[in-house]
């Protein structure tokens, strides 16, 4: 499979705005694999975490952003302590949720949802499931 | 004998005023440097504005002073209109202020009487879109340095003799290849090593990358000539205890080394004296090698608490036994993980650099391991294979090829122990895939750091070393091997990473500095040093702390400050720090330099036409 190279130049919006949104340089990561070598969430991912992080690298940030990694990450931080860059990957990956949630609309409008539904449902997966899982 | 020379000198040192009256005869030359000066500041102008400055009676602008008929230019002019001062208006003076002073010298004018403006870098490059201004500041330059030149007292250069005697600081193989060479070559060495023996890290070491040649039998013989050479004198378990001086003469105190434990205490504590041998040497070699990152730093590889986790000098050990045992229980290992990369190129929890030696020797030792261990398995996790050198990359591709080594291309994340196997956590990210390889040995490449107690080293020696601990060079292309204090120079891995070929390159390139400084009859100074006005100076001691080269001490008896000549750069600190206006820099005395700064602000006085000055 071959893919258009920066299709958006170098520096991308999206790729400034993932940048933004974590606080992290992208070009700081050297690809050494060290967070996806330690990665206790990585067996059930469908691109491990330095596969995400190369896409955004790369500027083919709508990939990483319809990847599972990005909802699969527990946000342990475990590959933040490890990098020798001192990449922080669990913020590249909250960004990319956001830019995900942002784009994907209400999933459960609030204002359709049976009364009863909201006393009983834990409020914590109500607000989650507004936008989450985009697909 | 300073102090005296000193006191000569003050005498010459007053009047500057009289000195100004005595008709001096002094020369403007114009260079336009192509178009890099006359393109922007019109240099016609420039010569004819300054004919009437006063003690100018010649000036000229030529295309290039700097070229052969440039400087014939200079010399005719010398000779013709018997000029005894010179301005060069020019570029920098670190281009070519030596060059026009061995131009007056042959024409027979003393070489201090030659001062250079610099209206190429601070002017016409730096004010290209203003001509008119970019003139008027070249004309402002030259008048202030032809105010320098009417000042400026003819000095001969200062001679200094040497010391034809060396100190090697480390017997690895750079101090080993220094000392030999310069011994060798003569004269006299002293060779200090900390460790109870000769060799350094490479006593470690068995068979050499590329060739995998043998290393025992050559470093043996090196040792012996280094023992057995009539003007080595080696002295074991020995280091520095305190040096000063200056190049061509040094005094260095050596002493019983200190156990490592004292060393990473804090310098208050490893200062004391105990019984220290003063030696006169007139430079110094310092070759104190590296050592690896200790395992403890390395706590995701086990923090050196797990068993069969060596570092790679200890595996260079346990392949020199006959058979290659494991730590924990003497077992052959039969799968051995290689883990590049083990605190370089970390700067969050190590060191920020690419040790350099670390994929080649790891390439070496995993084949090694393959003939020692037919049977064996090398799993080798590197991001990079790093190779730069003759015949490198074809001998990394051996060990893939020929030792079937198998190089997965990612860092290792974790390692532990579980039941008599080490389980390593990696990745490959070629394939996109986690992998879990149980070891029965692992092999970290650790870091390439400075020897402990390098940066107390370069304190006491005053060879400065970087943030790290490697010693600094004078300039990273141009100056390799010296450091930035003359008559220290260095040797091997203490300067960064190095393998052998380089390490002996380098050590035989600081034994021809050393040798040629040995060569010379005595050292000449630049003589544009401070001096004591005796009559003036209090003798608070302010200058004393001032001075950053030490090259100030009061004279206890006379109760005045002194200067070492030979150590004094000329910086001016001194000058400023006096309150008595007792310290004077020759040729920069204060009088010469208010009459520049006049100059610049256009209150230089004019000679009246007939004054005839
Ligand atoms: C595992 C491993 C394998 C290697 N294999 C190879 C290889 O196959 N081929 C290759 O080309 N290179 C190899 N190298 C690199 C090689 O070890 C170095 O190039 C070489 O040792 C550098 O020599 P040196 O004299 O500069 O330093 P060192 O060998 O470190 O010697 C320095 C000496 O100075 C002494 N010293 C330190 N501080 C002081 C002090 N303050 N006062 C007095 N003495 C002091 C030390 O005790 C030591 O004896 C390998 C390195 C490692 C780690
Ligand atoms: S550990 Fe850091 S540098 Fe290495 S691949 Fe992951 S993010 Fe990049
Ligand atoms: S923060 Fe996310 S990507 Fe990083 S180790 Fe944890 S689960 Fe994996
Ligand atoms: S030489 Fe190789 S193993 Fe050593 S730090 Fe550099 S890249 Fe890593
Ligand atoms: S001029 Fe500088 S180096 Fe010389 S004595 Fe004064 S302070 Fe020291
Ligand atoms: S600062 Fe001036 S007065 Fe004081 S000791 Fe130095 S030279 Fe003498």
């Amino acid at each position: 499979m071959k893919v258009a190279l920066l299709p958006e130049g170098l520096r991308s919006r999206l790729q400034q705005r993932v940048e933004e949104a974590s606080g992290q340089n992208v070009l700081a990561c050297y690809q050494c694999g060290k967070c996806s070598a330690g990665c206790p969430v990585a067996g059930v991912m469908d691109l491990l975490p330095n596969q995400v992080i190369r896409l955004v690298q790369l500027g083919l940030v709508e990939e990483a952003l319809t990847s599972q990694t990005i909802w699969y990450c527990a946000a342990c931080l475990t590959c933040a302590a490890r990098c020798p860059k001192g990449v922080d990957l669990p913020r590249v990956m909250e960004a990319l949720r956001e830019l995900a949630m942002e784009r994907s609309g209400d999933h459960l409008p609030p204002d359709r949802l049976p009364a009863e539904a909201l006393a009983e449902w834990p409020q914590q997966a109500v607000i989650g499931g507004f936008r989450k899982y985009t697909w | 004998m300073e102090a005296a020379r000193d006191r000569e000198e003050q005498h010459a040192g007053h009047g500057g005023e009289a000195r100004a009256g005595t008709g001096r005869r002094i020369g403007v030359f114009i260079c336009h440097c192509g178009s890099n000066i006359a393109g922007t500041v019109d240099v016609r102008r420039a010569a004819e504005a300054v004919r009437g400055l006063r003690g100018v009676v010649y000036a000229t602008d030529y295309g290039y002073m700097c070229s052969d008929p440039g400087q014939a230019l200079i010399r005719r002019a010398i000779a013709e209109q018997g000029l005894d001062g010179i301005v060069v208006a020019a570029c920098s003076p670190s281009m070519h202020e030596a060059t026009f002073r061995r131009t007056a010298e042959a024409a027979g004018l003393n070489p201090y009487r030659l001062e250079i403006a610099n209206i190429r870098e601070q002017c016409s490059w730096v004010h290209q879109e203003e001509r008119e201004e970019a003139t008027r500041k070249a004309i402002a330059l030259i008048a202030s340095l032809v105010e320098k030149v009417r000042g400026d007292d003819p000095l001969e250069p200062l001679g200094t003799p040497v010391t034809r005697r060396l100190l090697v600081v480390g017997g690895g193989i750079a101090g080993m290849t220094v000392a030999l060479e310069v011994a060798d070559a003569g004269h006299e060495v002293i060779l200090v090593e900390r460790g109870a023996q000769l060799g350094g890290r490479l006593s470690q070491i068995r068979e050499t990358y590329a060739a995998l040649s043998p290393l025992a039998a050559p470093l043996e013989t090196l040792v012996e000539r280094v023992r057995e050479h009539p003007r080595i004198r080696v002295l074991l378990e020995s280091e520095v205890e305190s040096a000063s001086g200056y190049v061509g003469s040094f005094t260095v105190t050596l002493r019983p080394a200190l156990p490592a434990a004292a060393l990473a205490g804090d310098r208050g504590e490893s200062n004391q004296a105990i019984g220290g041998t003063q030696y006169e040497v007139g430079a110094i070699v310092v070759a104190t090698g590296y050592e690896l990152l200790p395992l403890s730093r390395l706590g995701e590889y086990g923090g050196g608490r797990v068993a069969d986790v060596v570092d790679a000098l200890e595996f260079e050990r346990l392949l020199a036994d006959g058979v290659l045992r494991r730590p924990s229980d003497g077992r052959v290992p039969r799968r051995v993980v290689f883990v590049q990369c083990a605190g370089s190129r970390d700067p969050e929890h190590g060191v920020p650099y690419c040790s350099k030696v670390c994929c080649l020797y790891t390439a070496k030792q995993a084949l090694l391991y393959r003939q020692r261990v037919p049977d064996g398995e090398a799993i080798v996790f590197a991001i990079d294979v790093r190779t730069g050198g003759r015949r490198y990359e074809e001998f990394a591709q051996r060990a893939v090829e020929e030792g079937h080594v198998l190089y997965l291309r990612g860092k290792v994340a974790k390692l532990f122990r579980q039941g008599d196997r080490v389980i390593v956590w990696g990745v490959d990210t070629l394939a996109g895939r986690n992998v879990e390889v149980a070891a029965d040995l692992v092999v970290l490449a650790a870091a390439v750091v400075p020897s402990a107690g390098a940066a107390e080293l370069g304190r006491r020696l005053r060879a400065t070393t970087d943030e790290l601990g490697f010693f600094r060079e004078a300039h990273p292309k141009l100056r390799p091997v010296e450091s930035l204090t003359a008559g220290i120079f260095l040797a091997g891995a203490a300067q960064g990473p190095k393998d052998i070929a380089e390490t002996v390159s380098q050590a035989g390139a600081a034994a021809a500095k050393v040798l040629g400084l040995f060569s010379r009859p005595e050292l000449v100074q630049e003589p544009t040093v401070a001096t004591v006005l005796e009559e003036l100076c209090a003798g608070c001691g302010l200058c004393v702390s001032a001075c950053p080269y030490e090259a100030r001490s009061l004279n206890p008896r006379l109760r005045v400050a002194e200067v070492n000549a030979a150590l004094c750069q000329g910086c001016g600190a001194c000058v400023v720090a006096c309150p008595n206006k007792a310290c004077v820099v020759r040729n920069w005395r204060p009088e010469q330099t208010l009459a520049m700064v006049g100059a610049v602000l256009g209150e230089t006085p004019y000679r009246s036409p007939d004054a005839g000055e």
